[in-house]
């Protein structure tokens, strides 16, 4: 695929994320540094400083002024980015709120870790989850080729006039944001001008139309402001799906919601990130040995896609659900597999699921333990134990 | 090698301040600026001066999906001799090989590591002491492999030290890099 637009070159994640942010020809950046994300920022003010991109930097103080400076960017019509890790995801949590409360379209790159305390710079999903119900769109890429892809297909979602919503590329601290692969990217950015050119489709802060944003609303208005922000998110997953589609019909590289590997087992493996990867292989050595596993990645996490997850659900004798964070005193501690139960109990579906917690604080997790996890759940499968609780595998009791 | 799935999986051992991540990472580079698919990650925590480190590096002709640390690689790549060597070449696959910086010769080294096991020896500190004037061993480690394991072709490996480094640096640690080339034993 090395050709007149494309050029062939090895980055990590951190560093996909910087030139998705510089190819959407992005306005202002605020950010704080922390680990594993900084490689990100530090990238993108490389990018500046060489006159790659034209943008501004701001340097904060804390991640919750990085949030705050993106608000106000945004605010006036600029395009913004910034990224974030665990500790400082969690300073910014208010902000969050703010920035999907005011409808505007942000972009952040998170390289997902462990939250403290014990301290831990390691990956996870616990941040990300944690920020669950922001009302933030949260994509979860599992290549640096997708993290680069999806930065630019984040900000056609965010900017949508039927979503203006804040949106988050999620990827694993570490296993990806520093792990090298190969990524295609554009020789030249203005390939991506029309695909999402640059349009203030939202309300702005104008000194020839003053206007107050983010005043107090009153109990006889504050419900429609948060219910209009339901139909947000509600109607953003088509716009997703849509933007995917123009995307590959544009470039060639296709995404979608939920992505299915060797299809048409009917015991499946359904987990985010790059955790997926390791799966995928795990898959291809069972397959190999003659058990037909199929793989989900969950690409999409808010907002949850009901629809794609039901159809490559609906026909499988059992369901394993690899989570990576824990939910503190949830019915089931694994998010995605609570959520999956919850739906396929609304659709009267009755497929058991095995929750199993796996990777926390980067706890080396290999090929031989996706095919241990499974080994597990088909023999509780077998002896006709449905397991309501999450698995937590390989932890010491 | 798994020539099933082409692909070859490298350990890297060193201690922090000797460019072990940076090889990893470089050899990687090359491999794709060859056209080949190819991964690089450092395993984290040791990011200290002195600290033994480990990195790993995937060289395939096939996508690689896998994001597992190397727990039984094809070539283990050592590039302090006060490591621990049979601790580095733990899981070793039967017909691997491993690569040692060592001013020792292979009959020595061969009989601390015991047979079974393949080894290549380049005198790698000697060789940085020389030409780059300080103990940065990896470049010359990468001309080692690059002779010993001809996965990746030596002009891509000169591309990804240009990419990474400034010119004066970058031509220094070629030379370094194409003196083991020649002088690897194995």
């Amino acid at each position: 695929m090395e050709n007149s637009i494309w050029k062939r070159i090895p980055l990590n994640s951190n560093y996909a994320a910087a030139y998705g942010a510089k190819d959407s020809d992005v306005d202002v950046v605020a950010a704080y540094p922390i680990t594993p994300q900084t490689p990100a920022v530090e990238k993108i003010a490389d990018f500046i400083s060489n006159g790659e991109l034209n943008a501004e930097m701001i340097h904060v103080e804390s991640e919750h002024s990085a949030m705050s400076a993106c608000i106000g960017a945004a605010a006036v019509g600029a395009r913004t980015f910034t990224a974030t890790s665990a500790q400082g995801l969690e300073l910014m949590h208010e902000l969050l709120h703010i920035a999907s409360g005011l409808r505007l379209p942000i972009v952040m790159a998170v390289a997902s870790r462990a939250l403290s305390a014990p301290l831990s710079i390691w990956g996870d999903y616990s941040d990300v989850i944690n920020i669950r119900d922001t009302s933030w769109i949260i994509l979860i890429a599992s290549t640096a080729q997708e993290v680069y892809d999806s930065i630019i297909q984040a900000y056609k979602i965010a900017e949508d006039p039927d979503v203006l919503l804040p949106v988050v590329v999620a990827y694993d601290g570490f296993m990806m944001s520093h792990t090298y692969e190969l990524v295609y990217v554009a020789k030249n950015p203005e390939i991506f001008r029309d695909y999402i050119p640059k349009k203030v489709n939202w309300t702005i802060l104008n000194v020839e139309k003053p206007i107050t944003m983010g005043a107090v609303a009153n109990p006889d208005w504050y419900y429609e402001f948060k219910y209009q922000q339901v139909l947000a998110m509600k109607r953003s997953y088509s716009v997703i799906k849509n933007s995917a589609k123009e995307f590959e019909k544009r470039y060639g590289r296709s995404y979608d919601t939920v992505e299915v590997y060797n299809n048409g087992g009917k015991i499946a493996v359904l987990t985010y990130g790059g955790l997926f990867g390791t799966v995928v292989e795990a898959i291809d050595y069972m397959n190999k040995q003659g058990t037909q596993i199929t793989g989900i990645k969950l690409r999409l996490f808010r907002p949850f896609p009901l629809q794609e997850i039901r159809k490559v659900i609906e026909d499988l004798k059992m369901l394993i659900v690899i989570d990576r964070a824990i939910s503190f005193g949830a019915p089931i501690e694994g998010t995605v597999a609570m959520e999956i139960s919850a739906l396929l109990h609304r659709e009267s579906i009755d497929i058991p699921i095995y929750s199993y917690i796996a990777s926390i604080g980067q706890r080396t997790t290999t090929e031989e333990d996706i095919i241990g996890i499974v080994k597990d759940a088909v023999k509780l499968f077998e002896s006709g134990k449905r397991i309501s609780e999450s698995i937590y595998w390989g932890v010491r009791e | 090698m798994d020539i099933e799935h082409k692909r070859v999986e490298i350990r890297w051992h060193g201690r922090g301040g000797q460019g072990t991540v940076t090889a990893s990472i470089i050899l990687a580079e090359a491999a794709i600026y060859q056209g080949k698919y190819a991964q690089a990650y450092p395993e984290f925590g040791a990011e200290r001066r002195g600290a033994p480190v480990r990195a790993y590096t995937r060289i395939s002709e096939e996508p690689i999906y896998s994001r597992a640390p190397i727990i039984n690689p094809d070539v283990v790549v050592i590039l302090d001799p006060s490591l621990d060597k049979k601790l580095c070449i733990e899981g070793l696959k039967p017909n691997g090989i491993v690569i040692l910086n060592s001013g020792r010769s292979l009959d020595i080294l061969r009989k601390e590591l015991g047979s079974g096991v393949k080894i290549a020896r380049i005198d790698a500190t000697k060789i940085a002491l020389e030409i780059i004037k300080a103990p940065f061993v990896n470049m010359a480690m990468l001309g080692a492999i690059a002779r010993v394991i001809p996965i990746v072709d030596i002009k891509y490996i000169e591309e990804a030290i240009r990419e990474s480094f400034r010119a004066r640096v970058a031509e220094a640690n070629i030379q370094a890099m194409r003196r083991a080339f020649e002088e690897v034993e194995f």
